[in-house]
């Protein structure tokens, strides 16, 4: 047997050290993805304490009428808030796409507010407006029309409504106008020679041809309403009626009755993944794929007079959704009592004082905030760096890169709450019992924001000419010696741009937070939360702004590293 | 002493099959052109030999070792090869020096010595001036300088280059043909040198593979490629060329309108009964008048089917009696027949070449 070890020494030599990364590469992404999800449904059909097999979960979270009137509620909050969408931002991005309308800037400016802005904020900021008796709207009405009661409640399906639709219509009008900055001003002219007016012009025309658009982001915007916590939670529990998402925050007070939230959060899975499958479909149909490119020349449409109507109706929009929100939200911070409205005398900086610099509590969530965002990043991107690298460099076979890529998109498809659940599922029992540590929520945020590292590493791999690397191998480097030397610097910006586009909704994810910290890993996000119960408005504006403000830096750092249009790489994941 | 073998070498993807059955043996210090036109798995071979794809059936080695087979095949960068690619691959985010010193720190060189191992190549390529730009203000002859640069100063045991002049323009694509084999006269390093222009592959190589749809149709030294083509493939590849049928009879093989001797015929095995000769359309000489027996010369009388006048020689298109295909023939300027004009051709009978 004297050619056995020199078999081994050669297939020693021979091999790909290399090889190992991919491989632990590939277990992490089976622990933070697939591990998740199959302990989800396994936990949804066991008995708590025995372990044994049961239908017994799925019969406590669908036997009685108040947990199934939650479902219905969500399916009207995502129907109601994705239509009022359409109502908020398809005018606005037509007319800032297609008209000669004044003050583009201004609206797209307040729009890309609105984004900033975390949905849960803009849920404060609408209490202080529209809370029953102390809401500012409801003050106002009374002083002037001398009304007992204002009329205004935002603790209910309407408010909750309207909230919903200010803090997700962004999506449409981004989708929207994208589609209409590509239909050429030609195509509109040749249905105008042939004698159609410019209103049915733009209906039978323009609209036909972004129509997939504004479906695909009309679903879009209806997961997010559904998946959505922060606001339900702010405005729904106060006004004693329950959504999904709030349902299964209730299943998990103590005792936390994880095989019966995880039986209920499967409607939630299958409807989003459904979704997600049919927008794929809608936007692929080729048939529609009938936009020129840039090709085509465009002209603004004219709008007379109307152009102002145009206006005061964008700046209404940008009104609800941004600017009144947050002036009574700066108000609220800088207030020594926000009730007593805008005077000097009134004004402070101690609510900020003390949130940033006295309270620990709030001290350590703000740095606890920063620390799991940004390691959440770095993971993120190095996981979905690897993973883009062995698909995209075929180290693995073809239908193995294709399952590696699917699943490394897969918490796209996958709401923040129902991954949550799955992870407090898979890791609070030993052998890897992270529940309480901030691990927990570090890989939870990393999973949950995967999809965008991968797009943006996917992008950035595939701007490397593979030959640049074959270089470095065949003058004697590894293949770690060219992804150091020559891939990393070369990646070096659009990586930076990438932490940035994933530390920012780390630093204000909540529904996957609010399940998996404890007291000593509260992060802004749930603090905010939390004293949301104590009625203490000011200090939860100042948490918001402090929120906004760090948003606010890293997006100019973002532009600052990767041009103006970094932000709208977020929405091509 | 043979260095770089290919033995049985073949390539598959799926079911296609990029690669069949490649044989080949380089000399120590020997250029070998793989030749063959757009896809027929030149690129393929190239990247089994640098360890980036294994062959999924026979084996590769190097000075007699196993390099590549298909169950394992030792990484690229344990080869001591390097490589020109058809990008040329120079690293944008390193300056010249780094780019050409890059192999040599790999291999742990000290400091000192890399940087004049450095410059000292830079001189050889005329690239000393610029040794601290980056690839991005270089021209395109420059990058494909510097990665000449690169992968020599290793001093490694193999070169190979991929269609390394594709992307430059005409002159320059001339320049750096002479410049290669400069460069390969001076250090004698193995190579292997893929490109799919003929001329680039007879000016710098010392034998030429040429291939065809994954196989190796013919290996020999330029000339004796050009003069002694031995399938229809290389012979209509390499340069431009006539092919004429004819029939072996008794001792005499006859072609329509002249025969000529079995034994003139260089064929390597035994000539079968239908014959297809190549002749080269400088090889067929063209008369006014018959010369008459008493020259010495056999001529056949032909006429002028179509020509055509591109500054170096007029391209003559001429019908023989008895023949379908018209045959091309080269003149010099100065010989002018006009269309239709009866000619007199005499073919030179050493020049035909058997195809088998
Ligand atoms: N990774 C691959 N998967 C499938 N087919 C491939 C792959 N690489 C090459 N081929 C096929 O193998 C054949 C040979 O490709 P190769 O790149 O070796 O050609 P080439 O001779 O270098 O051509 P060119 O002169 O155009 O560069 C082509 O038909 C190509 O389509
Ligand atoms: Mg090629």
């Amino acid at each position: 047997m004297a050619a056995a070890p020199s078999a081994f020494g050669q297939w020693w030599r021979n091999l790909d050290k290399s090889a190992w990364v991919w491989v632990l590469a590939i277990v992490v992404l089976v622990l933070l993805v697939v591990n998740p999800l199959l302990r989800l449904l396994i936990v949804s059909f066991q008995q708590p304490d025995t372990g044994a097999y049961t239908l017994a979960n799925y019969a406590a979270a669908y036997g009685r009428s108040r947990y199934v009137d939650a479902l219905v509620n969500s399916l009207i909050l995502g129907v109601s808030a994705a239509s009022l969408c359409l109502v908020f931002g398809l005018p606005l991005a037509w007319a800032v796409s297609r008209t000669d309308m004044p003050g583009k800037n201004l609206v797209w400016i307040s729009i890309l507010g609105t984004f900033i802005i975390p949905p849960y904020l803009g849920a404060v900021g609408w209490i202080l407006l529209a809370g029953p008796n102390a809401g500012w709207l409801n003050r106002l009405v009374v002083e002037l029309t001398g009304m007992e009661k204002g009329p205004f409640n935002i603790y209910s399906m309407t408010g909750l409504v309207l909230v919903t639709a200010c803090y997700s219509f962004p999506y449409v009008f981004v989708f929207t106008k994208s589609a209409l900055d590509l239909v050429s001003s030609e195509m509109e002219d040749a249905a105008n020679i042939l004698g159609s007016g410019q209103l049915r012009t733009t209906l039978s025309i323009t609209l036909p041809l972004v129509l997939p658009a504004i479906l695909a982001a009309y679903i879009l915007v209806f997961l997010e309403a559904i998946a959505l916590f922060g606001s339900p939670a702010l405005l729904a529990l106060p006004g004693r009626f329950h959504v999904v998402t709030t349902q299964l925050w209730q299943f998990f007070e103590y005792p936390p009755k994880v095989g019966v939230a995880a039986a209920y959060s499967m409607p939630l899975l299958c409807i989003t993944v459904f979704l997600f499958w049919l927008q794929r479909r809608v936007t692929r149909r080729k048939g529609y794929v009938s936009l020129t490119g840039k090709g085509g020349e465009r002209r603004p449409i004219a709008l007379g007079g109307w152009k102002w109507a145009m206006l005061g109706y964008c700046l209404a929009v940008c009104t609800l959704s941004f600017f009144m929100p947050m002036v009574v939200t700066c108000q609220a911070a800088f207030a020594k009592a926000w009730g007593r409205g805008f005077s000097l005398d009134n004004l402070t900086l101690d609510n900020l004082y003390f949130t940033l610099f006295e309270n620990t509590l709030t001290r350590n969530a703000t740095l606890n905030t920063f620390t799991y965002a940004g390691s959440a990043a770095l993971i993120a991107i190095a996981l979905a760096l690897c993973v883009a690298y062995i698909v995209n460099r075929q180290l693995v076979g073809r239908h193995a890169g294709d399952l590696l890529s699917f699943l490394t998109m897969a918490p796209f498809v996958i709401p923040g709450i129902v991954l949550a659940i799955g992870f407090y599922a898979a890791y609070t029992r030993p052998p890897l019992a992270l529940y309480g540590s901030a691990w927990i929520l570090i890989l939870a945020f990393a999973t949950r924001f995967l999809p965008i590292a991968y797009a943006n590493s996917n992008a950035a791999i595939r701007s490397i000419n593979p030959e640049l690397e074959d270089a470095v191998r065949i003058l004697g480097g590894t293949r770690f010696t060219a992804i150091r030397r020559v891939v990393a610097p070369l990646l070096n910006r659009s990586l930076a741009g990438a932490f940035i586009l994933v530390f920012i909704p780390g630093t204000r994810e909540l529904s996957s937070a609010i399940f998996l910290s404890s007291i000593n890993t509260q992060v802004l996000s749930v603090l905010l939360f939390d004293k949301s119960d104590e009625g203490n408005f000011e200090m939860l504006a100042a948490i918001g702004l402090i929120m906004v403000f760090i948003t606010v830096v890293f997006i100019l750092i973002g532009f600052r590293l990767m041009g103006r249009d970094f932000m709208l790489r977020r929405t091509a994941a | 002493m043979s260095k770089l073998v290919l033995r049985n070498v073949s390539r598959t993807f799926g079911s296609f099959s990029a690669v069949e059955d490649f044989n080949l043996a380089l000399e120590e210090g020997e250029l070998v052109s793989l030749l063959g036109p757009s896809g027929c798995g030149k690129t393929t071979t190239l990247r089994m030999i640098a360890g980036f794809m294994a062959p999924t059936a026979g084996t590769i080695e190097l000075d007699g070792e196993v390099i590549s087979s298909p169950g394992s095949s030792l990484p690229p960068e344990k080869r001591q090869m390097s490589m020109i690619f058809q990008s040329y691959a120079i690293w944008p985010n390193m300056t010249v020096a780094e780019n050409v010193g890059f192999g040599l720190t790999v291999r742990k060189l000290k400091g000192d010595e890399v940087r004049s191992r450095v410059d000292e190549i830079l001189e050889v390529v005329q690239l000393g001036a610029l040794r601290d730009r980056y690839p991005a203000e270089l021209s395109g002859g420059q990058q494909q300088r510097v990665a000449l640069a690169r992968s020599i100063v290793v001093k490694p045991s193999v070169l190979l280059l991929d269609e390394p002049l594709s992307n430059l323009d005409a002159n320059l694509r001339e320049e750096m043909r002479f410049e290669i084999r400069r460069l390969h006269d001076e250090f004698r390093i193995t190579t292997v040198y893929v490109t799919h222009d003929q001329a680039e592959a007879m000016v710098t190589s010392d034998r030429i593979a040429v291939m065809n749809r994954g196989r190796v149709e013919q290996v020999d030294a330029p000339y004796a490629l050009y003069g002694r083509p031995k399938t229809r493939f290389v012979a209509g590849f390499i340069g431009r060329t006539n092919f004429i049928e004819g029939k072996a009879n008794g001792d005499e093989v006859h072609f329509g309108g002249f025969s000529v001797s079995r034994q003139s015929l260089h064929s390597e095995g035994a000539l079968p009964q239908d014959v297809l000769v190549s002749i080269r359309p400088q090889s067929i000489h063209m008369f006014k008048q018959d010369p008459g027996a008493g020259s010495g010369r056999r001529c056949v009388q032909a006429s002028v089917q179509r020509r055509a006048y591109v500054g170096e020689y007029w391209d003559y298109h001429v019908t023989l009696p008895g023949t379908a295909q018209p045959l091309r023939v080269t003149a010099r300027p100065q010989e002018v027949f006009q269309v239709n004009e009866p000619v007199w051709i005499e073919i030179d009978t050493t020049q035909l070449t058997v195809i088998a």
